[in-house]
This record gives structure tokens, C-alpha cells and sequence, in this order.
């Protein structure tokens, strides 16, 4: 069935060094796991060996079946990828599409979608600490950060239609105008979150339980994270300085005052101490746009079959979990001829091996949490 | 509103709760039939009050074990975050009698499959619900488990809607559904297990007598 | 460093590469005896220091494949794109796994998907197809499916 010839062999494999080694699996299904994510895991005692990941549970061949559709419909596949920043996965796939066409998207259809990004990256965020800390054995900040997710899905539910895998970016920009409410639901959210972050400080970060499982767990150094690809906060909290919104800045984030977050101490906390000051520096982005939103258009006409002219295109985005990636490659009809999306996901996960190495299961745990992987955005 | 559709699979293995007597279908119908759909032999002679006793007996047992079902913790991409909604504060399925959601098959009564099953996760749920002790219930949440959902064209790896694999009591239409819509399939559910009846009776019942 | 004076730097290290402008950022075309040798300066060099490695995928044209790697430096920033021509009956490439590890999981995805064989890596064989897919590889454009496949 699934790997059996190869646990086999690796059963066989194991140096055998008095004690034995002892092959086990985590996952697939797994609470802890975010994902059907199977991990055949060689222990020593309790010490682990070796992690290796076996992927492909939720391989939907999305690559292969966008090759059959249009550029307006693959993009509401993308969003079942990764699907807690699925506003930001279709932001980098029109952004793609608009390079090729050549498009220019109006102003206002700029700004709405970088406060949709930035509400999605702070749900994505919520979400990650509220299962980090299950994952930890805290169960209380589950149902904190539903609570926030719940007011966020409102305002989305409002303007886009739906809660979860919105599709409401088109090429040359929005769908549909934001609803009257939601100037007054975002500022109600903002004044209500900035107290919330506060008491999550509170809860987990300046917990004494919580700092010893994470501190000093899961250590990756700058050059082996660069030499990994890894991306996004899990990279961030080595030193890298990799945020695509300050590098290659793309829609309205070079006008906008922001930090970048970066930590230098490369272990478990330093990666959660990022995902915990972004959220403050999404809230700031937001507070600066939400005053500030032009009026006109929502979108740039385009045609209703789109071609995209032949050569390459690649476009970048943030999302919630590092750089995702979009590289077309087109023949000049009405379908992609290749596409290729480069997940966050899938580079920093190469690195768990050479993080989980020599500690014990428990800090496996942690620090697959403060990796915050999404498996449907790995497997693609 | 997101309305559920009762699909009916021939399997062997019944909803294995307990039947209701004769009575309830009326008499010549045959409805009190064993899972190998033999007749019974012969003449059916009632003991005054004794089916009364027995169908009270049933309605108690069935009442109990739909208001304490215990879901399995399995959820594959995107309708699991609703299932974890669902969970949460708001939208609370802990009212239901859900409250304890197992990580484990052994323990479970009902096992939700929030996502898209592909070829190479399909014998991991088999083995999952063959682990699963009788009676347990399947609910195929979202546009996926139900019939391949967006994914159904042009992919090698997904299988079209997860009753290819194991049989399924109720299905959720959406992408992803609603919360409200996951609480609606649990009290179907809930409905289906008090009455008593089969998958096979379900099949074979004119509408007004289904629950 | 501007992309005109990576150009020269480049033209000067690799005598034999031809240049491209398909897309946007410089690309470079390279035969793949010279792959080692290539990504061996590209990442070790002290002006150029391309060590960041974001993309590394292959496209099936009908009559080749092509790998395309896409990479960065954390120094210059500036992207470039290699790409590398490979026969489509017996594709085969030294694995650059040693030079940017991110590349053992690409490579690997590669192999399954496209039947690229790469020499010397460490733990080739399938990531995410299940047991029982060796050889039939699914993203060429002559995959044949009739199931589940419509030809359009």
C-alpha cells in the first residue's frame, strides 16, 4: 500500500546501535499534523533520527487540470490551495495574468485588494496561533481566535460572498464594489483587535509553559534556511530578510509604512515572535487604507476569453505562510500551456527534517506549528 | 440554504440500529426484513403490550445514541476549517451532543470527511472506518466528498465523491458549506438515527414515511 | 549591480551560454554537460552569489524538455533564469542538490512528474505520486488517461 516496501527498508536500514531503532508514523490523519501529512519518523528512544515526509495525500493534480482551463477559471482553483490566504493565492494569479495582458489596475481596486490581503493574513494568523497552541496543549486560544476569525469572516461574507475560498479577484481587478457596511465593520474589527492582541500576549506568549517548549526548539541558521528556499515568517525568524511586500513591492505597498519583521534567533519562538508582530503591522496597514480608499473603477475591462501572449510570466505574492509563486507559460491561446506554482510550503517543509533532528517528539510538534504548513498547498 | 441529499448505496452493512416492529409500515408490507431480504415465515402474532415495551425500548436507545455521537477528528483541506468553525464559539456543535471529538477511530461514532479524498488517501479512509466499532455513521461534507466537487475534471488523482469507498448517510452540498449547513446535516442525522429505520427501508419508503 | 552589468559578468564566466528576453528578467540557456560547472560558479562567486534558489520546474514542449531554474541572490537581488535543454527520450541532468538543497524535494517532484532522471541525488524516487506510478509521468503532454481525461 502506501510506502510499505519502504518502511521495510528502512526498518532494515537502521544502524543498530544497541538499543534499536523504532520506525513510526505520524499522520496521516493526525490532529496535529494541519493536514494529511504523513511523516515516517526513525526514534531512538525518544530521540528522533531522521523525519522524512511523505507527501501526496491531498494531491489533487490541480497543475494538470489548469492546463484545461481558462485564465479567468483557473484562478478559483488556486484558492483551494492554500486555503487560508486564499484571497492572497488569487492576488498573485491575476497579478500574473495582468503582466501578460498588460492591463492596469484602477487605484481603488488596489487598495481593496491589499486590505483584503492584509484581513486574510490576519485571519490566516489567528488561526495558526489558535492551533499552534493546540497543538502545544493550551485549548483555550482555539476558541479566542475563532472568535476574531468569525468577525473577519463577516466582513467578508458581506463583500465577497463567502466565508472561506473567496474568488473575488478577477484580472483587472475586483469583482464586485464593497458593501456600504464595511468601513464601519473594519473600523469596529480594528478597535476591537488591538486589545485582543494584547490579551493573546498575555495568554501564550509571556506563558513560562509555553516559552520552555518553544525556545531554543527547532533551530535553523541563516545560511541553511536561504540554502532550504524557505520563505515567509518560518524564514524571518532566522534573519532572512525576504518579505515580498518590501522587495519587489506590487500594488500599493510601496506607499504604504510598514516594518518588516525580522528575528534573528532562527528557533520556534523567534518564528512565532513574527507571526505576533505582523499581525500589528497588518492592523497598521489597514488603519492606513481604510480612511484612504479612492474612488472609481473596480476593474479594468477586459475581454471576456482572455489570450495571454506567448513567452513566460512570473508574479509574486506574500501570502500568510512566505513567497507564493506563479509561472505561466503560454502559447498564445486561450488556456495555459504550464503553470507552475511555487508554494511556500513545499521548501519550508524540506527544512523539518533538518530542524526536528536530535530532539524529541514533542518539539517535532512545536515545531511543526510554528512552521505553519498548509498540506493542500503542498501537494497542490 | 444548503439542502441535504439523501443518496442510497447498496452495502452490506445496515444501519445496524434498532428496527422498528411491523406496525409502524403497516401490515402486508413486509418492511420487518433482515439485511438477507428474506420474508418471514409464517403468521406474526403480536403479545398485547409487548411491542409497545420493545418500541419504547428502541425509541430510548436511539435517542440516546443520536444525541451523543462523537465525531472523528479527520479533515482534509478546506472544509475542515468549517468543521473547525463549527467547533468554535460561534457556531457551536457541542450543543448537539458532539462535544468530544476523538482523534481516534476506536472511539468515534460518526466520521465527518471534510475535504477531497484522491486515490492515494482513499484506502487510509477505508482503513479508518473499518476501525470505526458499529453503529457509526458517515456524513460526506462539501462539494468534494460528495462527487469530486471542482476537481472532478481532468484530474488523475482525485476520486469522485467519497461513497466510492465506504457508504454514506449524509451529504452537504457547498464549497465549503456554511456552518449552519454542517449543523443541519448533524440533526438530519440525528433525525435518521431516531427513526429507526435502515438504509434499505429508507430506499424502499413512499416520502410521506421517511423522517 | 544593474541587470546590464550582471549580462556582462555572465557573458564573461560563461563563454558558451546564449541569452534570452522571453519574460521579463534575464535568461540564460546552457547545455547540460556544462550544468555542474554552471551552478558551481553561479552560487560560489563572490559578485554574483546566487544562492537563493526559488523555482525550479520543466515544461514539455512537444519536441524537448526544458528545465528552468529560477534564481536569486540575497546580495544583488536580481533574478536570473537558467534554463537547460533536455532530449525527450533519455532525460538526464546532474542534480544541483549539493549547491542549493531546496532542490532534493524539487527534483524529486520533477522526476515523477516529467521523468527527468538526475544523477547523484541522494533519494530520488516518488514524493507525492502513490506507490505504482514509476514511468508514467503526468504533466508530459503525452499522458494518456482515458478515464479521466478529456482531450479538448
Amino acid at each position: 500500500m502506501f510506502r510499505e516496501t519502504e518502511i521495510v527498508k528502512q526498518i532494515e536500514s537502521a544502524e543498530p546501535d544497541g538499543f534499536g531503532d523504532l520506525v513510526i508514523n505520524v499522520g496521516p490523519q493526525h490532529p496535529a499534523t494541519h493536514g494529511v501529512l504523513h511523516l515516517v519518523i526513525t526514534l531512538n528512544g525518544e530521540t528522533i533520527k531522521k523525519v522524512e515526509p511523505h507527501l501526496g495525500y491531498i494531491h489533487r493534480s490541480i497543475e494538470k487540470m489548469c492546463e484545461s482551463l481558462s485564465y479567468r477559471q483557473f484562478i478559483y482553483v488556486t484558492s483551494k490551495m492554500d486555503y487560508l490566504s486564499s484571497h492572497m493565492n488569487n492576488h498573485g494569479c491575476c497579478l500574473c495574468v495582468e503582466k501578460g495582458l498588460q492591463v492596469e489596475v484602477p487605484p481603488r481596486a488596489q487598495v481593496i485588494r491589499v486590505l483584503m490581503d492584509e484581513l486574510t493574513r490576519i485571519a490566516s494568523h489567528c488561526l495558526w496561533w489558535g492551533a499552534m497552541a493546540m497543538d502545544v496543549g493550551a485549548l483555550t486560544p482555539f476558541f479566542l481566535s475563532f472568535r476574531e476569525r468569525e468577525l473577519i469572516n463577516d466582513i467578508m461574507e458581506e463583500t465577497c460572498g463567502t466565508r472561506l475560498t473567496m474568488n473575488y479577484m478577477v484580472p483587472g481587478g475586483v469583482m464586485a464594489d464593497l458593501h456600504p457596511n464595511f468601513y464601519k465593520s473594519v473600523k469596529d474589527f480594528i478597535a476591537h483587535f488591538k486589545n485582543k492582541i494584547d490579551e493573546y500576549d498575555q495568554l501564550v506568549t509571556d506563558n513560562i509553559i509555553f516559552q520552555n517548549r518553544t525556545k531554543g526548539i527547532g533551530f535553523i541558521s541563516k545560511e541553511e534556511a536561504i540554502s532550504f528556499g524557505m520563505t515567509g515568517p518560518s524564514a524571518r525568524g532566522s534573519g532572512v530578510q525576504c518579505d515580498v511586500r518590501k522587495l519587489f513591492p506590487y500594488e500599493v505597498y510601496d506607499k504604504l509604512q510598514f516594518d518588516e519583521i525580522i528575528e534573528t534567533a532562527g528557533d520556534s519562538f523567534a518564528r512565532y515572535m513574527v507571526r505576533m508582530k505582523e499581525l500589528r503591522q497588518s492592523i497598521s496597514i489597514i488603519e492606513q487604507l481604510i480612511d484612504n480608499i479612492p474612488e472609481g473603477d473596480i476593474q479594468t475591462k477586459t475581454k471576456a476569453v482572455l489570450k495571454l501572449p506567448k513567452g513566460e510570466y512570473y508574479s509574486r505574492v506574500e501570502t500568510a505562510r512566505g513567497e507564493f509563486g506563479v509561472y505561466i507559460v503560454s502559447e498564445g491561446g486561450t488556456t495555459p500551456y504550464r503553470i507552475k506554482f511555487r508554494s511556500p510550503g513545499f521548501s519550508n517543509l524540506s527544512a523539518l527534517d533538518h530542524m526536528a533532528r536530535g530532539g524529541k517528539i514533542g518539539d517535532l510538534v512545536a515545531t511543526m506549528g510554528t512552521l505553519d504548513l498548509v498540506i493542500p498547498d503542498i501537494d497542490r | 440554504m444548503n439542502v441535504d441529499i439523501t443518496k442510497y448505496n447498496d452495502s452490506s452493512q445496515n444501519l445496524p440500529s434498532v428496527r422498528r416492529t411491523p406496525d409502524s409500515f403497516g401490515v402486508g408490507r413486509g418492511a420487518f426484513q433482515s439485511s438477507s431480504a428474506l420474508a418471514f415465515p409464517g403468521e406474526v402474532h403480536h403479545t398485547p403490550g409487548g411491542g409497545v415495551l420493545v418500541s419504547k425500548l428502541d425509541d430510548v436507545i436511539n435517542w440516546a445514541r443520536s444525541n451523543s455521537l462523537w465525531p472523528l477528528v479527520f479533515g482534509t483541506s478546506c472544509c475542515a476549517i468549517e468543521m473547525m468553525s463549527t467547533a468554535g464559539a460561534k457556531y457551536d456543535w457541542s450543543r448537539f451532543g458532539f462535544e468530544v471529538a476523538r482523534a481516534t477511530p476506536r472511539q468515534a461514532d460518526v466520521i465527518i470527511i471534510a475535504g477531497t479524498i484522491v486515490n492515494k488517501m482513499a484506502p487510509v479512509l477505508k482503513r479508518l472506518y473499518d476501525q470505526m466499532a458499529d453503529p457509526k455513521y458517515v456524513i460526506a461534507m462539501g462539494a468534494c466528498a460528495t462527487s469530486g466537487g471542482p476537481f472532478f475534471y481532468n484530474t488523475y488523482s482525485v476520486v469522485k465523491g467519497a461513497d466510492h469507498v465506504i457508504p454514506v448517510d449524509v451529504y452537504i452540498a457547498g464549497c465549503p458549506p456554511r456552518p449552519e449547513a454542517l449543523l443541519h446535516s448533524l440533526i438530519t442525522l440525528q433525525e435518521k438515527i431516531k427513526s429507526g429505520m435502515t438504509r434499505e427501508q429508507i430506499k424502499t419508503a413512499k416520502p410521506e414515511q421517511r423522517f | 549591480m544593474t541587470s546590464e552589468e550582471l549580462k556582462i559578468k555572465l557573458t564573461a564566466f560563461f563563454q558558451t551560454a546564449t541569452f534570452g528576453e522571453s519574460g521579463e528578467w534575464l535568461n540564460m540557456n546552457i547545455a547540460a554537460a556544462n550544468l555542474p560547472a554552471t551552478t558551481n560558479i553561479l552560487r560560489h562567486d563572490p559578485v554574483l552569489n546566487f544562492d537563493y534558489l526559488f523555482c525550479q520546474t520543466c515544461v514539455d514542449f512537444k519536441t524537448h524538455l526544458t528545465m528552468v531554474y529560477h534564481l536569486t541572490s540575497t546580495g544583488h537581488r536580481l533574478p536570473l533564469v537558467l534554463k537547460v535543454q533536455l532530449d525527450r527520450n533519455n532525460p538526464e541532468i546532474e542534480t544541483v542538490s549539493q549547491t542549493w538543497k531546496t532542490a532534493e524535494f524539487h527534483e524529486r517532484e520533477i522526476y515523477e512528474m516529467f521523468g527527468v532522471n538526475f544523477l547523484n541525488h541522494p533519494d530520488l524516487r516518488l514524493l507525492i505520486l502513490p506507490d505504482g506510478w514509476e514511468g508514467r509521468n503526468p504533466m508530459r503532454k503525452d499522458f494518456e488517461d482515458p478515464i479521466n481525461m478529456i482531450k479538448l
